[in-house]
């Protein structure tokens, strides 16, 4: 596939680790922020390729992953509301509740959908007058403009059947919590490249200056992932801190002006509580004002339920990037793809899952 | 989650803001939104996430990171390791 494969190129691969190995000196922390890079890190072996003075910890950019345990029990009673239809992304099915999940709901008989797009949702409430339809808006920069699009065509279309419980969260405050932890060990950072296809990257600008360190915009591909890193490494061996673009193809400065607009008609920035990290300030997004009609928590007065995080799944601190996935006691053992302890495990892109399914379980046995 | 694929702009319907496209990704097609690429025309390549385009590919510049690519390799098979120069 064009713009994908030949970002595979081995040679184009090798020439880069070569250049990243001609300019490294000492040994350098790096955190990959989104969950598909770190995915592609790990899918690819990057993390094996590259020189071992390198050390990449994995961010928190997973959504389906942040989303606390209280939006996902809100999800499933309103999924088990009768007459709902509850859209939603695949990769939210399998996210552990206090009480199930998603697809045990389904299995249970709540009218529970996957959806493609988040227009797909509208389009059920269209189809089903009679029905409440419900989209579950999870998801960070990205995702947000196009859940924004759903509630705006929902109220275009006068839909009064339709509602979207949001979990939107923003990748700079979490960024900059981590950044602040005393014992935050990142020199450098790759920034989620899709992310700021949308916001553009003057809030990065900010983190930079603030905590002096190198923001490298990055791609996904293999050759994406070391053109950020070797950006990252040029600029700490020179000690730059500055943010930088390597997703030349798809990324600008301003972001896309189009998917702004939505999110600012559509969305006001609020706090919002992510697994394993608490609350963080204007972290989030709500429905704004106009679009309170389409708030499911008002819809379904769920607004006040407050659920504690379960003691035993310890992906708060893979989320902060504290604790490798094979460090953690349960990891292949009582927490599998299969039966998952929490959402790191079951996410396509949460960190554990990626240890699990590339093999680095058993690398992790054969070293201990 | 942010995942965005890239695929060729092959149709293009309607109009205004809930402009739709169909897009050939390597013989897979599907419908996406060009809400937030106006611009985008056929034959174009945008990166699409959940039925939306999200950008538009820039050619150019895919073109100039490659061309960096082979000016650094070429440089590095001329100007000596062990087996550059003479394959």
């Amino acid at each position: 596939m064009r713009h994908v494969d030949e970002y595979r190129d081995p040679q184009a691969i090798q020439v880069m680790l070569g250049q990243i190995e001609s300019t490294i000196t000492r040994p350098w922390t790096l955190m990959e922020v989104c969950g598909g890079q770190t995915h592609s890190i790990l899918k690819f072996g990057l993390d094996e390729l590259l020189p071992s003075q390198i050390r990449l910890i994995h961010g928190p950019g997973c959504p389906v992953c942040v989303t606390p345990l209280e939006q996902i029990d809100r999800a499933l009673a309103i999924a088990t509301t009768p007459g709902v239809i509850f859209c939603s992304f695949g990769d939210m099915l399998r996210v552990p509740g206090s009480h199930g999940d998603l697809l045990l709901a389904k299995a249970r008989g709540a009218d529970v959908r996957i959806v493609y797009s988040p227009l797909d949702a509208v389009a059920i409430a269209r189809r089903e007058p009679s029905r409440r339809v419900v989209f579950f808006a999870v998801g960070f920069e990205t995702t947000a403009p196009a859940n924004a699009m759903a509630a705006y065509a929902a109220a275009r279309d006068g839909l009064d059947n339709f509602s979207v419980l949001v979990a939107h969260v923003l990748v700079p405050p979490a960024v900059d919590a981590l950044l602040s932890a005393p014992e935050c060990e990142i020199q450098g950072l790759l920034a989620p490249g899709h992310v700021c296809v949308v916001t553009g990257w003057r809030d990065y600008e900010a983190l930079a200056e603030r905590h002096r360190l190198p923001i490298v915009v990055t791609g996904f591909e293999p050759l994406d992932l070391l053109r950020g890193v070797h950006a990252a490494i040029v600029q700490l061996e020179r000690g730059d801190a500055r943010v930088e673009n390597q997703y030349e193809r798809a990324a600008v400065a301003e972001g896309n002006p189009a998917a702004r607009r939505i999110l600012e008609e559509v969305f006001t920035v609020c706090d919002r509580k992510w697994r394993g990290m608490g609350e963080i300030p204007a972290s989030g997004y709500a429905l704004a004002p106009a679009y309170a009609a389409f708030d499911a928590e008002r819809v379904f007065g769920l607004g006040h339920m407050q659920v504690e995080e379960p003691k035993e799944c310890l992906s708060g601190l893979v989320l902060q990037g504290r604790l490798r996935p094979t460090d953690c006691p349960h990891f292949g053992k009582r927490c599998t793809p299969e039966h998952p302890l929490g959402a790191t495990m079951v996410s396509s892109e949460g960190a554990c899952a990626a240890y699990f399914h590339y093999g680095r379980r058993a690398a992790a046995e054969a070293a201990a | 989650m942010c995942l965005a694929v890239p695929g060729r702009v092959t149709a293009i319907e309607g109009e205004g803001e809930f402009r739709t496209a169909r897009v050939d990704f390597s013989g897979v097609t599907r419908e996406a939104c060009l809400a937030f690429v106006p611009e985008a025309q056929i034959g174009d390549y945008v990166l699409v996430h959940v039925g939306f385009a999200i950008t538009r590919v820039d050619e150019e510049a895919a073109r100039q990171t490659f061309e960096a690519l082979r000016a650094i390799g070429e440089l590095e098979a001329t100007t000596g390791g062990d087996d550059g120069a003479s394959r």
